[in-house]
């Protein structure tokens, strides 16, 4: 079994977290989350007009979200532009945020999450997901909860919280399991659920268990950052 | 609306900011903002802001330049720092800032070529420029010049394995050290009067741009953009604000 953690951190313990909002002057709504040594940052543009006409819905606004690494986050240069990886992960941030929006207010409209993570080490989806959903709050989109999320994991027979680089790549004790979730606190509901590795139904309650609450804590400095612009109003 | 306010205040001799037509907005650089990256910086002229990261790779020589390594600029204008821009390949505009960035670099042998050859003919260091724009608010050249150079400088190398074998995880204590630093202003003009540091409201009504990349008073690059043209007299008085603003510029940057 792995006896403690590279970094020094308990098993429960996340990064070092840190929220701003309003980071991006032409954005109707932007916000940076960093945990740890990752870095994103968010914008959303929209409700605006959405072409080719075809792809409106009548009914309620569309979502879009896309995901993007810059080709200097990560150890080896990575192109520029989408990858399957990329598209993926677009896809599941889409489908993280949705539930907790109501877009029936924006037909024939969309609004636009733009995700770009500056420096990467592990947990980058989720960090792309606590910015946009700030970024979402800031553009003023009706929104029934902040989406907060975290990677939990089984690493070397331990269950652990946030997950750094050196133990998404652990290989002893029958390796890691890395499992990105997004939580909404109020209605305690999952709204981003993946995995791979292997591991026990009980050890994956554990693990949603502690990533429940890791978000909690990652939803009040979602909050905290958002409240902090809205001080000068005052 | 906009673009008649802009241009009445520039024919009064004034700017929508308030600034002086030889004035930049206030800049601000941070180094070291990635830590994957060799080199990297953040550069804001106002509220334009973008980012430049420096990766580096082990590569082949040219044929015709064996004893040199090379560098390799790319742009991206991100969807998320302004409303304007959509996803895809880079465009048109983003070509022509990777590559003005790119000229004020090479010609002014600010990076040493011979200094990035490992093995003549055979192996060098190929330095990847990455420029990402995080918002938009016009002259998005000259913030990316500078960040480009501040990411540059003092840049770190890759440790190198046996035979060349570059090691992505490790960063050796050998750093870039610039030859000079060579600063690129860019120039509006709006119905005669020449402005520095275009903000995007003044970009949207310029006649002509030309951007100039200087070092130590000497012209190594210049691209002119828009749709008319400049006189000798406004070249000749614009090349006198590039070089005076250099002497400005360049302390921004200290060289390692």
């Amino acid at each position: 079994m792995l006896e403690k953690r590279n970094d020094g951190r308990n098993f429960n313990e996340i990064r070092k977290i840190e929220a701003k909002v309003g980071i991006i002057k032409r954005a109707n709504g932007s916000a940076m989350f960093k945990i740890g040594d990752t870095v994103a940052i968010a914008a959303v543009y929209g409700p605006r007009e959405l072409h080719p006409r075809f792809l409106q819905n009548p009914e309620k606004g569309i979502l879009r979200c896309n995901y993007d690494m810059t080709t200097f986050s990560v150890p080896e240069r990575k192109k520029p532009g989408p990858n399957r990886r990329s598209v993926e992960i677009s896809l599941v941030t889409e489908k993280a945020l949705l539930p907790v929006l109501d877009l029936s207010m924006y037909p024939t409209s969309v609004i636009d999450v733009f995700i770009e993570i500056i420096q990467a080490n592990s947990g980058t989806r989720c960090a792309g997901i606590v910015a946009a959903s700030m970024a979402l709050a800031h553009a003023g989109i009706p929104m029934k909860d902040l989406v907060s999320a975290v990677s939990v994991g089984k690493v070397g027979g331990r269950i652990l919280t946030d997950l750094n680089k050196e133990e998404e790549d652990f290989k002893d004790f029958g390796g890691a399991t890395d499992i990105p979730i997004a939580f909404t606190p109020r209605n305690g509901e999952f709204t981003l659920l993946q995995l791979d590795g292997n591991l026990t139904k009980e050890e994956l309650i554990d693990a949603l268990k502690l990533g429940r609450e890791s978000c909690k804590l990652i939803h009040k400095e979602q909050q905290r950052a958002l409240k902090e612009i809205y001080k000068e109003i005052e | 609306m906009d673009h008649e306010y802009v241009i009445s205040l520039i024919e009064n001799n004034s700017r929508i900011d308030g600034r002086n037509f030889n004035e930049c907005r206030k800049i601000i650089i941070e180094t070291n903002i990635s830590k994957n990256a060799n080199g990297s910086a953040r550069c804001k002229f106002g509220d334009t802001e973008v980012v430049v990261g420096v990766k580096m790779d082990v590569g082949e020589p040219y044929p015709d330049s064996p004893d040199e390594g090379s560098i390799v600029v790319g742009a991206e204008l991100l969807p998320l720092s302004s409303p304007e821009f959509e996803l895809g390949p880079p465009g048109t505009q983003a070509t022509e800032l990777a590559r003005i960035v790119d000229r004020g670099i090479r010609e002014s042998k600010a990076v040493d070529f011979k200094k990035l050859c490992i093995k003549e003919g055979e192996k060098c260091w190929i330095l990847f420029i990455d420029i990402y724009t995080i918002n938009d608010d016009g002259n998005l050249i000259d913030a990316a010049a500078l960040a480009a150079l501040a990411a540059l400088n003092g840049a770190r190398f890759n440790k190198l394995d046996k035979d060349y074998e570059i090691n992505y995880n490790e960063h050796s204590n050998e750093k870039i050290k610039l030859e000079l630093l060579p600063v690129t202003c860019t120039f509006g003009k709006i119905n005669g009067k020449i402005i520095i540091d275009p903000n995007s409201k003044e970009e949207k009504v310029l006649d002509a741009r030309l951007s100039i990349s200087t070092g130590n008073g000497k012209i190594y690059a210049m691209q002119k953009g828009g749709d008319k043209g400049f006189t000798l007299d406004e070249i000749n008085h614009i090349i006198d604000m590039a070089i005076e603003k250099e002497k400005e510029l360049k302390r921004l940057i200290k060289l390692v």
